[in-house]
């Protein structure tokens, strides 16, 4: 059984630490063999979803995380070394396998996690190889490394969907162990990028749905005219099996699920705020 | 064939055609001719559709005690005195004084009509398992004097061909009843009126008059004059019924009851497998659209005409088996219309009227029959491609078909016999030829012949696989020899069974419905597609040891590593199921076929993926003995694990050019329960079945559906008398599965849809 401290932490040096108290651009080469865009950690791929960027895409879940989301659906891809190592070039071959299929759907590919830009060497190659195959590209990130995204890594991202988890600090911190600010600061540089961002907002009932928490989020993101869309996300238990599975202590076991009329709520609330929200 | 003028002045032509442009269909029997020259494309939306009329209600009203008693008591009545041809029954009505479409199998709804000549066998083990004693004269003509379709061909069948089909290496054979998947093309009684027909059919006649009799004229002679008895004996059902089905027909109203007339001949005279009605919307919608303008009919008027038809398909029914229901179960028929697709120049068939043909189940709610089928073209109207979408989410009842890619073989006026298999409508034919199983090939290459079950020796004796470890260069040189085998043993079987079927159980009404000179297909099936792949990629990319019985039969298989599996775009594994694919075809065409037939084969199961996996051993993908075979060309159960885009990229792979005979895939997805809007998804959807069929896929068996629905239909049948699924090629009334093949349906990979 896992060792647990604090706010869903996990006990420095078992298994479970991802070294989560490293500044976020301390080196993640930890561990890899040979040069570090050659290879990287992924859990899985899937195909065909149609919401995680236009069209239809190929969503590839890279392991690695440094947050330690309470609501987390996919807690086994927290740990980098619980993916399964791959060649750059083996994704590289496999994307083309979907390329054509994407293109004709107007989707692409979105990289989700994990965090994606735990792997940025790995991410960015892929990234690079998906807009040499004419494919729409999409960055699933918390924002919260991503100053390590520079502009030539950003020049390859058509769509960053920034997780903005909650709009209070202190709730944010409660959420996901973590500082609010470095994922403000990603915002803001993208902004000024003019670079396409749909903002997501996890509606947890009891954790992020108080009004201020919101509204902050809201009134940050309300101005910026990159950000295409808000999207609440509805708070769901489908990742509860997970925390089970691997014998982590999950403190949203009783949670309930937003009501419509509570995500009818949050919307509102970005919609006052002048935000284009679904 | 040039028209013989049975009606001198013309009058009666001139007036049942009024308004329409004449062309070479005038003179000449080509129904493709007058549907292109008349044809009103439509690309609209449904909003003009409407509701079911107070008639269509109560007939409706009328047929629900029979539906409730039916899923109770199964088989409800059968009249088992009187072999059925087209003049066997008398009338029989549902709500006459609210039917504008009348006609029905047998005197009464629901009563079941028996067809010894296909085989007495069939009839009784039917009459048997559904309660009804056996007539003794029925009996006595059919052991005494006259001989069946099945005792010829057990008169031909060799012991190798016997021990294949009890081993169950070849199965589901047409050796026993209808062989089906015939298409008349019953359009042709509505415009020619059987008069004409029976003219064009003597011309054809002394043309073979004129020619040598050898066995194929004498044959053709012999098949002409059954034809043209049909024909006769069909004017007079439809003399009893009211209609002067002799003359064309004159109004929206004959045009349908004439058509539906045809195919109710059809219907009573053979109980093939599959009854498929053929492409008969777009030809009625030139009708219905005259008399629109003529103001002698309004919409509501329309509707009725195709909800009346749409409600005499739903209650068609044939006495089976047990051992049938089990392979193909809730009484499907397939008879398949085919809507949408595109002319050869590019214009849409498309009309007002698929519309009305989607909007029965709407109307009339979910049901299986008739089995609708979507032409699908990248140049279908949006808006139709939208709608036959919202009819899938909403109903689960649809099936698609690639138009793009059958058109340049088959033209633009074919249909589809069954679920998969296009032919040319009046000018094609097939001689069914259900499947082997190729997974049980497998494992006979392996056991040098033997049946992973019995232990029996079913192939010719070779040298098993005797190491401990499976590979890969010794299985596929193995496995090579066992298809050759197999697939000569097939067409050998299918000859035997389709010359004893035109002796014995002639089609002679819809045989009367199509020219003389005919293309015939022979159509060969494989099943368990992705259970081979996979077992094949096991061997080459995982190390598999063999778990061997005391007689030193291979009866189970332990997996080392991983390997690829079919269903995720992995051209590892995929190009093995491609390669089987053109492996096995290329060996049947090795071998000549009766009346020259052309070679086709199908990647098909229907729901006897479920039979065919419980008389099949462990296999080395890991599958166990008894574990269902994934139906048609879907990957195995849960195997295609990165969704249904790698899902469907793999199925699309598999080549057309060596399964003409069709590549059926299922796909179900759960309802969205993505809050965006279903306009959006919509979108999408349109957009995946353009990706799809662009990329080479032939067929899409679309089912929005959630396991929680099916699992709570299967403790609480009553409450979803209606629920409707599509299974490989057909769809079928859950509720009215074997328990098996439920479970079968619900294991299956279900896509989430995001």
């Amino acid at each position: 059984m896992l060792e647990v401290e604090g706010e869903g932490m996990v006990k420095v040096g078992s298994r479970f630490d991802l070294r989560t108290n490293q500044a976020p651009d301390a080196p993640e080469t930890e561990g890899f063999e040979g040069p570090k865009e050659t290879h990287g950690w992924v859990h899985s791929y899937e195909t065909g979803s149609t919401v995680d960027g236009p069209g239809v895409r190929v969503m590839l879940f890279m392991s690695g995380c440094f947050l330690r989301c309470q609501y987390c659906h996919n807690p086994d891809t927290w740990h980098l070394k619980d993916g399964t190592k791959i060649e750059l070039s083996h994704a590289i071959r496999r994307l083309r396998d979907f390329a054509p299929a994407l293109r004709a759907m107007g989707g692409g590919l979105t990289i989700s996690g994990g965090e994606p830009l735990v792997q940025i060497g790995f991410t960015r190659g892929l990234f690079s190889a998906a807009k040499q195959m004419g494919l729409h590209t999409a960055l699933d990130t918390s924002g919260f490394l991503g100053q390590r995204a520079d502009d030539d890594y950003m020049k390859n991202v058509d769509l960053v969907l920034l997780d903005i988890k909650s709009g209070d600090p202190d709730t944010y911190r409660k959420v996901t162990g973590f500082d609010l600010a470095p994922t403000l600061r990603f915002a803001e540089r993208l902004n000024a990028m003019n670079k396409a961002v749909w903002v997501r907002f996890v509606l947890v009932p009891g954790l992020t749905d108080a009004r201020d928490n919101i509204r902050r989020v809201a009134e940050f993101v309300a101005p910026m005219k990159n950000v295409q869309w808000v999207e609440v996300l509805p708070f769901h238990q489908m990742g509860a099996f997970k925390w089970k599975s691997l014998g982590l202590d999950y403190k949203l076991a009783e949670t309930p699920v937003p009501t419509q009329a509570q995500i009818q709520a949050a919307l509102e609330i970005f919609h006052a705020a002048g935000c284009r929200a679904r | 064939m040039e028209g013989i003028n049975l009606d001198p002045t013309g009058l009666k032509e001139a007036r049942c055609w009024r308004g329409f442009e004449q062309g070479r269909w005038t003179a000449t029997i080509e129904l493709r001719d007058f549907i292109m020259r008349n044809v009103t494309p439509y690309a609209g939306d449904e909003s003009f559709l409407v509701g079911a009329t107070q008639r269509t209600r109560a007939v409706w009203e009328k047929l629900q005690p029979y539906f409730a008693e039916e899923r109770k008591k199964g088989v409800l009545d059968v009249d088992a005195a009187t072999p059925s041809t087209v003049l066997a029954h008398g009338p029989g009505y549902i709500d006459r004084d609210n039917e504008v479409i009348v006609g029905l199998q047998t005197d009464q709804p629901f009563k079941r009509a028996i067809f010894p000549a296909g085989g007495l066998r069939m009839v009784e083990a039917g009459l048997k398992a559904a309660g009804f004693p056996a007539d003794s004269a029925v009996h006595d003509a059919y052991t005494k004097y006259r001989k069946t379709h099945n005792d010829g061909v057990f008169d031909a069948y060799t012991p190798e061909i016997m021990r294949c089909r009890n081993s169950g290496i070849i199965t589901g054979l047409p050796d026993s009843y209808g062989r089906g998947r015939i298409i008349g093309d019953y359009r042709r009684v509505a415009l020619y009126g059987t008069d004409r027909l029976l003219a064009a059919k003597r011309k054809e006649r002394a043309q073979v008059d004129e020619m040598w009799p050898n066995d194929e004229v004498i044959r053709t002679r012999e098949e002409l004059a059954e034809q043209m008895r049909a024909l006769a004996d069909l004017a007079e059902m439809g003399r009893r019924y009211g209609c002067d089905i002799a003359r064309p027909a004159e109004t929206a109203q004959e045009a349908v009851q004439w058509t539906y007339l045809a195919y109710l001949g059809a219907i009573k005279e053979a109980n093939g497998a599959a009854m498929s009605i053929g492409r008969i919307s777009t030809f009625l919608d030139i009708y219905i659209e005259r008399d629109l303008k003529e103001g002698t009919l309004d919409e509501a008027g329309a509707q009725e005409l195709m909800d009346q038809l749409v409600q005499k398909l739903r209650i068609v029914r044939f006495l089976r088996t047990p051992d049938y229901d089990a392979l193909f179960s809730g009484d499907p028929y397939w008879a398949t219309e085919c809507v949408g697709g595109m002319d050869m120049d590019g214009r849409t068939l498309v009309t007002r009227n698929a519309y009305r043909v989607l909007h029965t189940l709407t109307n009339l709610g979910p049901a299986p029959e008739p089995n609708i089928t979507v032409l699908w073209s990248k140049n279908l109207p949006e808006a139709f491609k939208r709608y036959c979408i919202k009819i899938s989410r909403d109903t689960s009842s649809l099936q698609y078909e690639n138009d793009d890619l059958m058109r340049p073989y088959w033209g633009d006026d074919y249909g589809i016999a069954c679920c998969v298999s296009a032919m040319r409508l009046g000018k094609q034919m097939q001689f069914f030829g259900a499947r082997v199983n190729l997974a049980k090939a497998l494992l006979y290459a392996i056991n040098g012949g033997r049946d992973e079950v019995s232990g029996d020796q079913i192939a010719p004796p070779t040298a098993p696989v005797t190491a401990d470890v499976l590979s890969y260069d010794e299985v596929s040189e193995k496995f090579d020899a066992t298809m050759e085998w197999l697939a000569r043993t097939y067409v050998h079987a299918m000859n035997c069974i389709h010359y004893m079927h035109d002796k014995y159980f002639y089609e002679r009404l819809e045989m009367a419905l199509h020219d003389r000179d005919i293309l015939r297909t022979m159509a060969f099936g494989i099943a368990g597609l992705s259970v081979v792949a996979d077992s094949l990629s096991a061997i080459r990319h995982a190390k598999v040891h063999v778990i061997r019985d005391d007689t030193g039969l291979a009866v189970d298989y332990r997996i080392e590593g991983d390997f690829p599996k079919f269903g995720n775009a992995d051209s590892r594994v995929d190009d093995i199921a491609v390669d089987l694919v053109s492996r096995f075809m290329a060996k049947l065409r090795k071998h000549p076929t009766y009346r020259n037939a052309v070679h086709t084969q199908s990647v098909l199961t229907i729901t006897s993926n479920v039979v065919y996996g419980k008389a099949t051993g462990n296999t080395p993908d890991g599958r166990r003995k008894g574990e269902p075979f994934a139906p048609g060309a879907n990957p195995m159960h849960g195997r295609d694990d990165h969704g249904w885009l790698a899902s469907c990229i793999s199925v699309a792979r598999l080549p057309y050019a060596d399964a003409q005979d069709g590549i059926s895939y299922t796909v179900s997805v759960a309802p969205s329960m993505a809050r965006r809007d279903q306009e959006a998804a919509l979108d999408n959807a349109v957009r995946a079945f353009d990706m799809y069929f662009g990329q080479g896929g032939f067929h899409m068996n679309l089912n929005v559906l959630s396991k929680e629905t099916l699992e709570d239909a299967m403790e609480h049948p009553e409450k979803y008398p209606q629920l409707t699924i599509r299974v490989s090629g057909y769809a079928v009334n859950f509720v009215r599965l074997t328990r098996e093949q439920q479970l079968d349906v619900i294991r299956r990979t279900f896509h989430s849809s995001y």
